[in-house]
């Protein structure tokens, strides 16, 4: 008996669906053994991650807080990634949008009306996440610079940026030597309405509703799949693929750079150290963990946001290091990709000695 | 002077030791047709399990050795993914530099002794001493090379025995075809499945030790994010050496040399402050990238394996 892989006449929609939901349950029983291996019951561990991170309204808006740049970097990556282009700059982009918004924040206050203040935070914070994205864009269609290597040094240079500029020419001087600028005016704070959530979650929502309907309905999006799927022949039909790709980078930078807007405006209220909780990367695994769809993607921003307030539940109440919820995201891609191949390829079994094997070949999985 | 740049020598090779093994190892893999984008989390997890081997067992064979064998697992489910499953092989590499961040930073809190909060960072243990070659190493400029520790000097060998392997032995050519083209290969016999996993598991073996130097060698010791990038410099430096082992010397030196200027500056107190000033490699990355794909752009005679990135199915043909 021999296994062979053959190509689905249309990919499985079931599988779709359903390799997403199975590997994050596999992601829980692999990290399950690791939890065994450190003398940790799996159960009680996930439970508490559970209720630490949905068990109460006040936790799930801690829950929230971090599902929000989640989404929105999510977003951004989503794009990006639709069109094959490997942004893993997310987080540098969130970063120079926070800059950028402190920048605003702290020094444009005299010059404009109170009332004008944050909506030009917003502008300029997500002007220079573009701006971060666009770099590497533009060094990819001139030049064909690798944009994996590009986008991913940037994180390091807007992160070492952010911290020269924290520590020194913005550090707040009656901060009593804390690494960070002074607190914002008022008037550039993003609201809160519960707890530490923000309105910035109804913007990323919004964003991720209008996002589904763009790549679904419109000219645009139709393109964007093109150039994903076969750049030569979407260039052969006429599709401008270096602005596409420019365009879309571009859009993908403000939303992460909106992401970093939201967590100094809203949640910090500076600019000041611990920016960078690894948002950025974590929203390569809600992007294809949603397989690129922008509503899926909303909800597995929740999923992920959870993970991580879970995991620094665990740290408090049993002990256990927080990057458990680390270990769990890393843990969920490695299932999704083997099981990718099940939405375009099925098992078959042959049977050498049967000559007809062709006609009794058998369907095994999914 | 002279002690001074002999010194910026020493730390240069030293520096630049983990990211000639990381490079080698990278080159072999994708000469294969394999990307394997986890070099970050895979130098992560082997500096943790090479470290927190040496500080439990004291015996840095043992911690060299696991450190290999922890490159060589997480290189395997690329393998697995990227050959068998057929994933896309960007992903994938990601995935696993996701996962390497994450578990090696579990293990850094979780490998420590009790008294310590069970944490590894803040710790000492034993390491790889520099080793002076009587006579040689007394040479002004020239002796920092032979003043390092003993996975440096290995490193000497290393470079001109993996040139010769890929390109004077009848397995560095097969090597080399199944990355330029697997139906080709595969109607001439060979095992394109078998020479893709054989290399990639390879690669995430020198990927290892380059893990294995860091914590036991160049930084000893176990701080989170101990790699501060290197395994993605690795992936430039594969495209700057041209997937050539012989020349993964010249950018470990620049590189390596980035550091050590950087190092030096440091330590004799400069007005720039440290976060601009360690923002040296990264830029310099960017900048070594767009110069090289430029001119091989103009070059037409090198540039990636051709099957690079793309998975190979017999079935499809």
């Amino acid at each position: 008996m021999q296994l062979v892989f053959e190509k689905r006449k249309a990919v499985s929609r079931r599988a779709i669906v359903l390799v997403p939901i199975l590997s994050f349950i596999v992601s829980l029983i692999l990290t399950g053994f690791l939890l065994l291996a450190f003398k940790a019951n799996p159960f009680r561990t996930y439970m508490a991650m559970f209720i630490g991170a949905f068990g109460s309204w006040s936790n799930f808006t801690e829950t929230l807080v971090k599902a929000t740049p989640l989404m929105l970097t999510g977003l951004g990556v989503t794009i990006a990634f639709k069109l094959r282009f490997w942004n893993i700059g997310a987080e540098g982009q969130l970063v120079f949008g926070g800059v950028a918004a402190a920048w605003v924040a702290l020094f444009w206050s005299p010059f404009l009306p109170a009332w004008s203040l944050l909506p030009m935070v917003m502008l300029v914070g997500m002007m220079a996440g573009a701006v971060w994205a666009g770099i590497p864009a533009l060094l990819k269609t001139r030049l064909n610079v690798d944009e994996t290597l590009v986008t991913l040094m940037m994180n390091y240079i807007a992160i070492l940026f952010a911290e020269g500029l924290y520590y020194g020419a913005w550090r707040d001087p009656e901060g009593y030597g804390f690494p960070g600028t002074k607190l914002f005016p008022e008037a550039a704070w993003l609201p809160r309405f519960s707890g530490r959530a923000h309105v910035g979650l109804f913007i990323a929502i919004g964003i991720g509703l209008l996002l589904w309907v763009a790549m679904n309905r419109t000219k645009w999006g139709f393109e964007l799949n093109m150039i994903g799927k076969n750049k030569k022949a979407a260039r052969c039909l006429g599709v401008n693929v270096k602005r596409n790709i420019l365009v879309a980078l571009l859009i993908s930078g403000a939303l992460s750079g909106l992401a970093g807007v939201s967590e100094v405006t809203a949640i910090s209220h500076r600019l000041q150290q611990g920016l960078t909780m690894g948002y950025g990367y974590t929203a390569i695994i809600v992007a294809w963990l949603s397989q690129l769809n922008p509503i899926a993607g909303l909800f597995v921003a929740i999923l992920m946001a959870g993970l991580l307030v879970g995991g620094d539940q665990v740290q408090m109440m049993m002990g256990l290091p927080a990057a458990m919820g680390l270990v769990l995201q890393g843990m969920i891609l490695f299932p999704m990709l083997a099981g990718s191949l099940f939405t375009e390829y099925r098992i078959k079994r042959i049977d050498p000695r049967n000559s007809r094997a062709a006609e009794s070949n058998e369907e095994l999985s999914v | 002077m002279i002690p001074l740049i002999t010194s910026i020598i020493a730390i240069t090779l030293s520096a630049g030791t983990s990211l000639v093994y990381a490079t080698i190892g990278e080159i072999y893999t994708e000469r294969s047709g394999i990307l394997n984008l986890g070099i970050e989390g895979m130098m992560l997890m082997s500096a943790v399990t090479a470290f927190a081997t040496a500080f439990h067992t004291g015996s840095l064979l043992l911690a060299v050795l696991l450190a290999m064998l922890v490159g060589m697992l997480l290189a395997l489910i690329h393998a697995f993914l990227s050959i068998t499953m057929r994933a896309n092989q960007v992903v994938s590499g990601l995935s696993i530099t996701l996962f390497g961040t994450g578990l090696a930073s579990f293990l850094g809190q979780r490998l420590g002794p009790e008294s310590n909060g069970f944490n590894l960072s803040g710790m000492s243990a034993v390491k790889f001493n520099r080793l002076q070659i009587e006579g040689l190493g007394d040479i002004p400029l020239l002796g920092a090379v032979f003043n390092q520790d003993p996975l440096t000097y290995l490193v000497y060998l290393l470079i001109p025995v993996a040139w010769y392997f890929m390109y004077k032995t009848k397995f560095g050519l097969n090597l080399r075809s199944v990355g330029e083209n697997p139906q080709t290969s595969d109607a001439m016999g060979l095992n394109v499945t078998k020479i893709r996993y054989l290399y990639t598991i390879f690669g995430g073996m020198l990927v290892g030790i380059g893990g294995a130097h860091l914590s036991l060698a160049y930084t000893p010791g176990w701080t989170e994010n101990i790699t501060g990038g290197r395994g993605w410099i690795v992936i430039a430096l594969v495209i700057f050496s041209m997937w050539n082992p012989s020349r993964a010397i010249l950018g470990a030196i620049l590189f390596g040399g980035i550091n050590a200027v950087q190092f030096r500056l440091q330590a004799s107190g400069t007005d720039i402050p440290s976060a601009y000033l360690n923002m040296a490699p990264y830029v310099a990355t960017i900048l070594v990238l767009v110069l090289v794909t430029v001119w091989e752009s103009h070059n037409r005679k090198v540039g990636p394996p051709a099957a690079l990135g793309t998975s190979y199915m017999r079935e499809d043909k």
